[in-house]
């Protein structure tokens, strides 16, 4: 017999079910209880950089949108960093910006929403930039454990075309299910975005 | 049973002694997907119109992966973690007095210092403060059933509740949950992102629950399951469960001197 490894086995996932709202976002349970909340406003006056809406659904096999569906977003500010101190990228720092959210859909059209700034370009580990990107990770009653993916720029076109991560998808038709389209809605900037958990247009899922 | 020991080596401690992780390019361990629940899972029905059926597609670690989201004491309340009192309107909240403790580790062995950890559940009669639940069992005026924490310098959390009952749900005609906490963990990077159940040893409804056994893997269904800690118990007020989650292991890097990742 070889030595022992000895490693720990990683926790294994279980739904968030029905009811995740009741720990993660109480208000949207019907109820308050903590002094401070979490929430889908990334956003404080002071923070850099375009403001945008991220504005989007998740589809269930039917085409059906999810309502029960809670999503989190993780993101750089607009200069690229971010907030956690493995990144030790050039761009500022920006302390009241944490970068992440989270947000359930509404009850009755499954809509989620974000309010946030557009991140900068990402350096990575051996100095490529990366196209500007949201990183998603969605759970929900039906879901078994978190699925992640990604939001990319319909506007950055070019930083798309040469993004590493976006060329390891084989089929170009798969890539454009992680483009957020663009548009401007009574003067504000809106990203639109469709997650398809099943059908012809899956959107691509990572197992990062 | 002894459902929260992994391979052992501290009898003690029930797990493995830490060791320092290898070094590498700071990007967690490959997630072993043969011990979760696979997206697919028939049995539990809610999961086959709500499963992608591609293939995932493998991504090397970024900095995108291995950053994550940091949150502090300011964050918090001074009653977070305890949900006998967190919502307390005239009274204590109806149940068996329960401590939940234990520590979030990597799959080194090492804690997980300062990390978020949140824990939502069903009062004592198995009803959800939620507006979506219609359960016949009534809502407790005393109990919220939400709480949340940061793990110390060791990885260690505890917190106080009342014990959840179970509940019927639709799945099959007649399926129940067996009582369970849900909890919500971060770690350092975002693919540590866990959010998964804990549930208490000797019920009997663990083995027919159709969630509970959508997990493939008996040890890491054990795994799930806390034991009766009776000298964690606080003598003529509460007993305690204890439940230890771990989370991905990280290959360390070295920046400015100093290894990161740790």
């Amino acid at each position: 017999m070889p030595q022992p490894l000895n490693y720990l086995k990683e926790t294994a996932s279980q739904t968030a079910g029905p009811y995740v709202h009741i720990g993660l976002i109480p208000a949207m349970a019907g109820f308050d209880i903590f002094e401070k909340n979490f929430s889908n406003v990334l956003v404080t006056p002071n923070t850099k950089g375009e403001r945008i809406t991220l504005e989007g659904k998740v589809l269930d096999g039917t085409g059906s949108p999810l309502r029960d569906v809670l999503l989190e977003i993780w993101q750089a500010n607009a200069a690229g960093r971010y907030n956690h101190p493995a990144d030790r990228s050039a761009g500022a720092l920006e302390d009241e910006f944490r970068g992440w959210g989270r947000a359930g859909s509404d009850f009755d059209s499954g809509l989620v929403t974000f309010e946030t700034v557009k991140p900068g370009a990402i350096t990575d580990k051996t100095g490529r930039k990366c196209a500007p990107h949201i990183n998603v990770w969605i759970v929900a009653r039906g879901i078994n454990i978190g699925l992640n993916t990604r939001l990319y720029f319909s506007d950055e076109e070019a930083a798309n075309a040469a993004d590493p991560v976006l060329n390891l998808i084989e089929q170009p038709v798969r890539r454009a299910t992680l483009i957020a389209k663009r548009s401007e809605r009574a003067g504000k900037i809106v990203y639109s975005f469709t997650i398809n958990l099943q059908g012809p247009e899956e959107t691509v899922f990572f197992d990062v | 049973m002894n459902a929260q020991a992994p391979a052992l080596r501290d009898p003690r401690l029930n797990r493995p002694e830490p060791f320092t992780p290898p070094l590498g390019d700071g990007g967690f361990f490959q997630r072993d997907r043969s011990i979760h629940p696979p997206a697919h899972a028939p049995g539990y029905k809610s999961s086959v119109l709500r499963s992608p059926r591609q293939a995932l597609l493998s991504l090397e670690n970024s900095i995108s992966e291995i950053t994550g989201p940091v949150f502090g004491h300011n964050d918090l309340g001074p009653l977070d973690n305890d949900l006998i009192r967190n919502y307390a309107k005239d009274g204590d909240p109806v149940g068996e007095r329960i401590i939940v403790h234990g520590r979030v580790l990597d799959e080194t062995g090492r804690g997980v210092p300062n990390t978020l950890v949140e824990f939502w559940q069903a009062n004592a009669g198995g009803r959800y403060r939620h507006k979506k639940d219609t359960y016949l069992a009534p809502i407790d005026p005393n109990f919220g059933g939400c709480g949340r924490t940061l793990t110390d310098d060791t990885g260690y959390y505890y917190f106080r509740t009342v014990k959840p009952g179970p509940y019927p749900w639709r799945n099959y005609v007649n399926s129940w949950r067996p009582a369970h906490i849900h909890f919500s963990v971060f770690g350092s990077g975002f693919a540590q992102r866990l959010i998964t159940q804990m549930y208490f040893e000797g019920d009997p409804l663990i083995p027919v629950c159709p969630i509970l056994t959508t997990i493939p893997d008996k040890d890491a269904l054990d795994r799930l399951v806390a034991p009766l800690d009776l000298n964690a118990s606080t003598p003529f007020d509460s007993l305690a469960y204890r439940f230890d989650i771990v989370l991905r292991g990280q290959r360390s890097t070295y920046f400015e001197n100093r290894t990161a990742g740790n």
